[in-house]
């Protein structure tokens, strides 16, 4: 995936968020502490926020350009969301969740109920009541309704903040599942290094609302002491 | 309880019902527009629908006769479109009760709204829902019992309206008295007796609404 920002440019109350950058990978991470404008970030991308200017792409799908007054609307990017609190709907079962941006009948849909079930271990879950999902289960089924909806981007925001560092570490091998099975490109924004580390293959680092570099997670972190950066901008040790 | 007490009974039930109908929708709309849409003049709208919640119902019954009656703006329109008058009739009855228990629904259904996590909507989004299939399939379920608790609430104040009925649909026997009119008249003509026996009444009616909204606050499971 080749994500493009140019020139992009939000005003909120008392936060601008300022980026212009172009990153390469199958995920790319998005990293940086509180208040970095991480997940305005990913509200842009998907949608959810109109900049005051810029322009967005996707390869070579176009889904911003304020330029051209060209802003596709969120149900029209085929951007999936996962936001840190999930918001799974809680007043449909776990199959009602799954299939609610599900299209069946779509040639392009090659993702099936079953595969992602499958993948995700979710099958013995399907008929049962968001509330009665452990925390674990409720990430999983998130991720799933996201895929369903069949992507071309998926979008992650922090999905494992709320999770102790036990359950953190059995999420992430359903992450990576879904980044060989289904090669859907993803942002991913996290605040945890070894999250980052271990998933992305490039990572955007911001601050303030703005972009610092663009770089190979391990570069990132190994540039840490050098880059002589306030601690805490690469979060939690 | 005799005839009369009946049918006063029956018309009060009738137009609080009424009143709670026709503002529904209207009351649903503007409070999902409160709820989740910034737009001009949207203070000015919030109190203007507050207004009866605080100013004496004889000076909204006040501005309503103004409006109502036949020299009125919306009193000519109505005699001009329907050829009817609208005051000193039940329908006045139903307009004062709409007017003074509009707010409640507001209030209780933007509430409801409010208390849905935004979240939700925005994630149907991107799953490929329309604004109008996110409404359908995500808001109005999680809000149905907030509005029907409003729903319930203005019906309740409905059947309670006094003071803006009895300026513009008067206490005329057969045709716009309605419960609490009753008694005031009572007690007027020293009827205490009747009175109480219609206090009474009114007491468990209420009773009914508010133990219906409880209960059906608690029903539906979690949101």
């Amino acid at each position: 995936m080749k994500f493009t920002l140019q020139k992009l440019q939000l005003r909120q109350e008392h936060f601008l968020l300022e980026v212009d950058l172009t990153a390469s990978g199958q995920i790319i991470g998005i990293f940086g502490n509180s208040g970095a404008g991480k997940t305005s970030l990913l509200e842009v991308v998907a949608g959810l926020r109109r900049p005051a200017s810029g322009r967005i792409a996707v390869d070579d799908l176009l889904l911003m350009d304020c330029n051209s007054r060209i802003f596709l609307h969120p149900e029209h990017r085929g951007v999936g969301y996962v936001p840190q609190d999930l918001a799974l709907f809680p007043h449909l079962s776990v199959r009602k969740n799954l299939t609610y941006g599900h299209k069946p009948e779509a040639v392009s849909s090659a993702i099936s109920l079953a595969h992602v079930a499958d993948v995700l271990e979710i099958e013995a879950l399907l008929d049962r009541a968001i509330a009665d999902l452990s925390g674990g289960q409720k990430q999983r089924v998130a991720f799933a309704r996201a895929l369903l909806a069949s992507p071309r981007l998926l979008l992650m925001d922090e999905p494992l903040a709320s999770l102790d560092q036990e359950l953190k570490w059995k999420i992430i091998p359903y992450l990576k599942r879904i980044r060989d099975e289904f090669k859907i490109p993803m942002l991913y924004v996290s605040h945890s290094p070894d999250e980052v580390i271990e998933l992305c293959d490039q990572v955007i680092v911001m601050r303030g609302g703005k972009c610092l570099r663009t770089s190979p997670p391990g570069e990132i972190f190994e540039a840490t002491t050098s880059m002589a950066l306030k601690p805490g901008i690469y979060g939690e040790p | 309880m005799n005839a009369d007490d009946v049918q006063v009974i029956g018309r009060t039930l009738g137009t609080a019902g009424l009143s709670t109908l026709l503002i529904f929708p209207f009351g649903v709309a503007l409070a999902w527009l409160l709820a989740r849409k910034e737009w001009p003049g949207k203070s000015l709208i919030e109190t203007v629908v507050a207004l009866p919640l605080v100013m004496p119902p004889v000076a909204t019954g006040l501005i309503l006769l103004n409006l109502l009656g036949r020299h009125g703006p919306v009193g000519v329109l109505v005699q001009h479109i329907f050829g009817a008058e609208i005051v000193f009739t039940w329908k006045a009855v139903v307009a004062a009760m709409a007017v003074m228990s509009f707010p409640f629904l507001v209030r209780t259904v933007r509430l409801a709204f409010e208390e849905i996590n935004p979240r939700l909507e925005q994630v149907a989004r991107t799953l490929g829902a329309s604004p109008a299939r996110v409404f359908m399939t995500i808001t109005l379920p999680l809000a149905v019992r907030g509005m029907m608790a409003g729903a319930v609430w203005a019906f309740a104040r409905a059947l309670g309206e006094f003071g803006a009925t009895v300026l513009v649909a008067g206490n005329i026997p057969g045709r716009t008295t309605t419960m609490s009119v009753a008694i005031y008249s009572d007690i007027q003509l020293d009827h205490e007796g009747h009175a109480y026996e219609l206090m009474a009444i009114s007491a468990v009616l209420a009773f009914a609404a508010i133990l219906f909204s409880n209960q059906f606050s608690k029903w539906g499971g979690t949101r």
